[in-house]
């Protein structure tokens, strides 16, 4: 007789959980260490992420899969493949460069963020996000998701008598809530009308849903969408972005614009391309126009902050990161529409790793900054070319990057895999719109990058260099010149199996 | 003419493309001990000069070791794939078409180079300003030298940045917006290009231009080429720059420094020209020749407009601009390449190409000269120099002054010297257009265009009138003549337009036959 215990592939399942272990004990451990050892703690937690992310190493092999159903072992609701690698790769690599920045502006911040809560709702948040790509069934989709989330919200409240950040965690929460709420819905009238959760068997069964419960269906499809579409801060649900980045701690707020993304478009991609390619024609045009919109309110909000005013530099990037959401969408609209969604696939995980590498990259120089301006305006930028050279060099590269424009070669190859997707797929009219915003974004970044090499005014302000945000520069610059020598590194995945 | 081994032939091309940017690496390091001069300054432009010049003669050597019997062959072809996800490949070669092109921008980098070194540029370190220069270098010559539609877009893409931040930090009165519409224009272009060029990658499956020129369309529809021209088409115009996308130019020029007018004039423009030939002509004929027409009637009313512009500039008390005026006289210039392209003929494009070298050496020459100008009297505005008789050049500065006439005549066309041969071939094209162009149309073509070469010679003969003639009173300063080092940067420059109007062999023994293979589908 076959046992009814599921067997666990533990090395499948590592990278989360070794990430949520280290956040436990990281959380039992604050209690019993001094004050004056607290910093440890954030080590800690640095070496739990690090070690996470070489648990991928040995998963590299074959693609595995645990959580099987008993009977039937095709169906199971953790798979590692190649999707899922390069998401939690992206993930927990994201959440190590979010920890380093976190570690500076912990010790900066003295007394205001109680460092053994934060570093366990960092790494809850963080286990929760690489559970996110290798769930294959709606339920552990759904708890990823939240796991993800809670965390999150708590953390850009943390701040202790910190009006704004009060305040941006109840917007972040109530609109994110609103949306789990919106796709539970969906998803429950997903599984009325198939009657199952994993997504390879709801594919199967919605084709031939029963003729009185297709309505019951399509609305379910919808609803579940629009839950994702919020993850990925894509307009309409787009507004909390700017206020939650500005309230949050500014590690937070990168942390969020890398992982807060990874989540909602890995997510997107399961529920679209994996449980639903039978609703291609529903969600291929509902998705082109998201993106379409996405990117264009995103980049002309970018493009309408003002250089002196306060924050500007965290809200800029905000808004500019809610215009690379809209370009991530682009080529999963685009899977609706071509032949091999894997290939159109491919070019948002190419996309989201350059997006990653880069625009931590951009925030680790804007904490560097924010040390010495505690308003970070971009105006304070003006010059730090002459205080500082490389990471001036660095920040201009990595602005580059983001704008698409040599130096910055791989992002502008990862734009050219996007515009591929969709001129491939037949959405010519989505990719005028792209190339519109392509120089709209280009306006903001270069007069940024401009100003960086302006004479400064005054005297130039030396910024000292702590040791975890000179690695966190380093990493994300040495990730960028190389990917910019070697493009195939990121972009290989456009063109190899992904599920 | 002598021959080289294959394997250096194809190192010289690299090099090329590779060396000014490990050059602008190296500027940006301190100089190491034996090599700092006399200052850090003075050793970063000794640099530029050093690396501009190593450029130069492996161009030279690259001319020399090219097959002249065989110029419609790719030669010193490398080719290794560099992004297989996207199927580019780092593909160089050059043919008859592009090695003067090669040529020509290492010339007239070095020449810049060169003068820098005795003048340096007004504004921030100079350091920067070397480094910007090699990239500008590296990025025009990858332009010219590369095979892959990928790479040329992003050859094209990155002379930008170095190109902005040559008029934005070292550039004139205005030149924060100059800079600004310069890079918007051009980029705006250069994006639609993008798409276009994806277009006719993904559906005829290859970025390779010489798998392109040899298929010559034929795995197109013709609605797609006519998309793909359209788009791509937008994006070398704004570059070229043809009527009415030329709004940028005359305000960049005015704004950049010398060096970055130069570079902008001789070489930068001629990649919106190169692509027509090179991509559109031969990988999409059918769609080309669906807008030839258009093309051909945009390039007439650019020259028009650019002359009419010019004579507007040279009138008494227009307060007219020298370094403006020119840059109109280059949108009228850059009409008449575009009407050869247009035509579709070998004889078209022959002139068309012609043309191209020969703006770049004279236009180049004249912002030398205005340069130079102003650097003795303060100003280029007409007005101020000419007052109320004339600036009276001849008189005092008589070598300055004949190098001006010298170069406005050139300019005009005058039969002997550079600028004559392109623009005849381009109207003699236009006289009987390709199959499947209208006649007529072209016929009109030419008498405009003819009657544009008219007007040229007006504006230009009203320059020198007002420059160079005049009654120079007794106690007026002498102004310094050519200075040394200017003649050596000039001079190059002279000789090559002499010779190119005098032994026009020279330059279409070479396009002539790479041209032809290009029209008839590299199949010839």
């Amino acid at each position: 007789m076959s046992s009814l215990v599921q067997s666990v592939d533990w090395l499948a399942i590592a990278p989360p959980t070794i990430a949520a272990v280290v956040g436990l004990v990281v959380l039992v451990a604050d209690l019993f260490v001094a004050e004056a050892r607290k910093p440890l703690l954030g080590w800690l937690s640095v070496a739990g992420l690090a070690a996470a992310t070489l648990m991928l190493l040995p998963l590299l092999d074959a693609d595995r899969s645990t959580f099987c159903l008993v009977g039937d072992t095709g169906v199971c609701s953790y798979t590692a493949d190649r999707f899922t690698l390069v998401i939690q790769f992206l993930v927990l690599g994201g959440a190590l460069l979010s920890a380093l920045l976190s570690v500076t502006t912990l010790k900066d911040d003295g007394k205001r963020l109680p460092e053994g809560e934060y570093w366990f709702l960092f790494l809850s948040s963080a286990a929760g996000a690489a559970l996110l790509p290798a769930s294959r069934d709606l339920a552990t989709l759904v708890v990823a998701l939240e796991v993800a989330s809670l965390p999150a919200f708590a953390l850009v409240g943390l701040r202790h008598g910190d009006r704004k950040s009060s305040e941006a965690a109840l917007k972040f929460f109530l609109s994110s809530v609103t949306a789990t709420a919106v796709s539970l819905m969906g998803i429950s009238f997903v599984y009325a009308a198939t009657g199952t959760l994993h997504l390879t068997l709801v594919a199967e069964r919605i084709q031939d849903v029963d003729g009185q419960l297709h309505t019951l269906a399509q609305t379910g499809v919808v609803l579940t969408l629009v839950g994702f579409a919020f993850k990925t801060a894509a307009v309409p649900f787009h507004f909390w972005v700017p206020d939650t980045y500005v309230g949050a701690p500014l590690p937070i707020a990168a942390y969020l614009s890398v992982i807060g993304k990874a989540v909602g478009f890995s997510g997107l991609i399961l529920v679209t391309v994996v449980a639903l390619p039978s609703y291609a024609d529903v969600w291929g045009p509902a998705l082109a126009a998201l993106a379409a919109l996405t990117m264009t309110v995103g980049n002309v909000g970018a493009l309408r902050q003002q250089a002196t005013r306060a924050y500007s530099a965290v809200r800029l990037l905000a808004w500019s990161s809610v215009g690379q959401a809209g370009y991530l969408l682009v080529p999963i609209a685009a899977a609706a529409y071509s032949d091999d969604a894997e290939k159109s696939i491919g070019s948002t995980l190419a996309y989201a790793l350059m997006y990653g590498a880069v625009n931590l990259g951009a925030f680790a120089v804007a904490a560097l900054v924010g040390r010495a301006h505690r308003l970070n305006r971009v105006a304070d930028y003006r010059g730090l070319y002459a205080s500082s050279p490389l990471t001036a060099l660095l920040l201009g590269f990595f602005l580059l990057c983001l704008a698409g424009l040599p130096p910055g070669i791989i992002g502008l190859f990862a734009k050219v895999t996007v515009f591929a997707a969709a001129v491939d797929a037949g959405l010519g009219w989505l990719a005028v719109v792209m190339a519109v915003n392509v120089v709209i974004a280009l306006v903001y970044y270069l007069q940024w990058t401009a100003l960086l090499f302006r004479a400064p005014e005054g005297e130039p302000v030396r910024h000292r260099l702590p040791a975890p945000l000179t690695a966190a520069i380093a990493l994300t610059g040495v990730l960028g010149i190389a990917l910019s020598g070697a493009p195939q590194l990121v972009l290989r995945f456009t063109d190899t199996g992904l599920f | 003419m002598i021959d080289i081994n294959e394997s250096v032939m194809q190192f010289l091309l690299a090099f090329l493309v590779a060396g000014p940017l490990l050059g602008a690496v190296a500027a940006l390091l301190p100089a190491p001990p034996g090599l700092k001069g006399k200052s850090p300054e003075q050793a970063v432009l000794r640099h530029g000069v050093t690396v501009t010049g190593a450029i130069l003669v492996a161009a030279v050597v690259l001319a020399l070791g090219f097959d002249h019997d065989q110029p419609s062959t790719m030669q010193a072809t490398t080719d290794i794939s560099w992004i297989p996800a996207l199927d580019v490949r780092i593909h160089l070669g050059t043919d008859g078409i592009s090695l003067p092109l090669l040529v020509l921008t290492a010339l007239l980098t070095f020449l810049c180079a060169l003068h820098s070194y005795f003048k340096p540029p007004a504004g921030p370190s100079p350091k920067a300003f070397v480094a910007l220069l090699l990239v500008l270098e590296s990025g025009t010559l990858a332009t010219f030298a590369v095979l892959d539609l990928i790479l040329f877009f992003l050859a094209f893409e990155m002379v930008l940045i170095p190109m902005y931040f040559l008029i934005a930090r070292w550039g004139g009165e205005g030149r924060a917006e100059a800079a600004w519409r310069f890079i918007l224009y051009t980029l705006l272009g250069s994006v639609v290009m993008l798409l276009g060029l994806l277009l006719i990658g993904i559906t005829a499956g290859t970025f390779d231009m010489v798998a392109l020129a040899t298929d010559n369309g034929r795995s197109l529809t013709t609605s797609v080429q006519v998309i793909a021209v359209l788009a791509i088409g937008v994006g070398l115009a704004v570059k070229t720059p043809m009527w009415p996308l030329h709004s940028w130019l005359p305000d960049a020029h005015t704004a950049a420094p010398t060096v970055g007018s130069v570079l902008l004039a001789g070489v930068l423009l001629k990649m919106g020209t190169y692509g027509f030939v090179r991509i559109l002509l031969p990988a999409a004929p059918d769609g080309f020749r669906t807008f030839a027409p258009y093309l051909a009637a945009f390039a007439v009313v650019g020259i028009i407009y650019g002359s009419l512009a010019c004579l507007a500039l040279a009138r008494r008390g227009a307060k007219g601009d020298l370094k403006r005026l020119i840059a109109y006289s280059s949108v009228g210039h850059m009409g008449f390449v575009l009407l050869g392209i247009a035509t579709m003929t070998p004889t078209g494009v022959n002139g068309a190409l012609f043309a191209n070298i020969a703006h770049g050496l004279i236009t180049g020459l004249l912002f030398f000269l205005v340069g130079a100008l102003k650097d003795r009297t303060g100003s280029t505005d007409l007005d101020t120099l000419a007052e109320q008789t004339g600036a009276a050049l001849y008189g005092k500065a008589p070598r300055l002054g004949g190098l001006l006439a010298f170069g406005a005549v050139a300019s005009l066309g005058l039969p002997g010297l550079a600028g004559f041969w392109g623009e005849m071939l381009a109207l003699f094209g236009a006289f009987d257009p390709a199959d499947g162009l209208s006649r007529p149309a072209f016929l009109t073509f030419m008498a405009i265009g003819a009657f544009g070469t008219l007007l040229t010679a007006a504006y230009l003969l009203i320059v020198v009138r007002r420059v160079c003639m005049g009654a120079a009173p007794q106690d007026a300063p002498k102004l310094t003549d050519v200075r040394p080092y200017e003649f050596a940067a000039w001079t190059p420059l002279v000789v090559l337009t002499v010779v190119a109007g005098l032994w026009p062999k020279a330059l279409l023994g070479l396009t002539d036959p790479a041209v032809q293979q290009l029209l008839s589908g590299g199949t010839r």
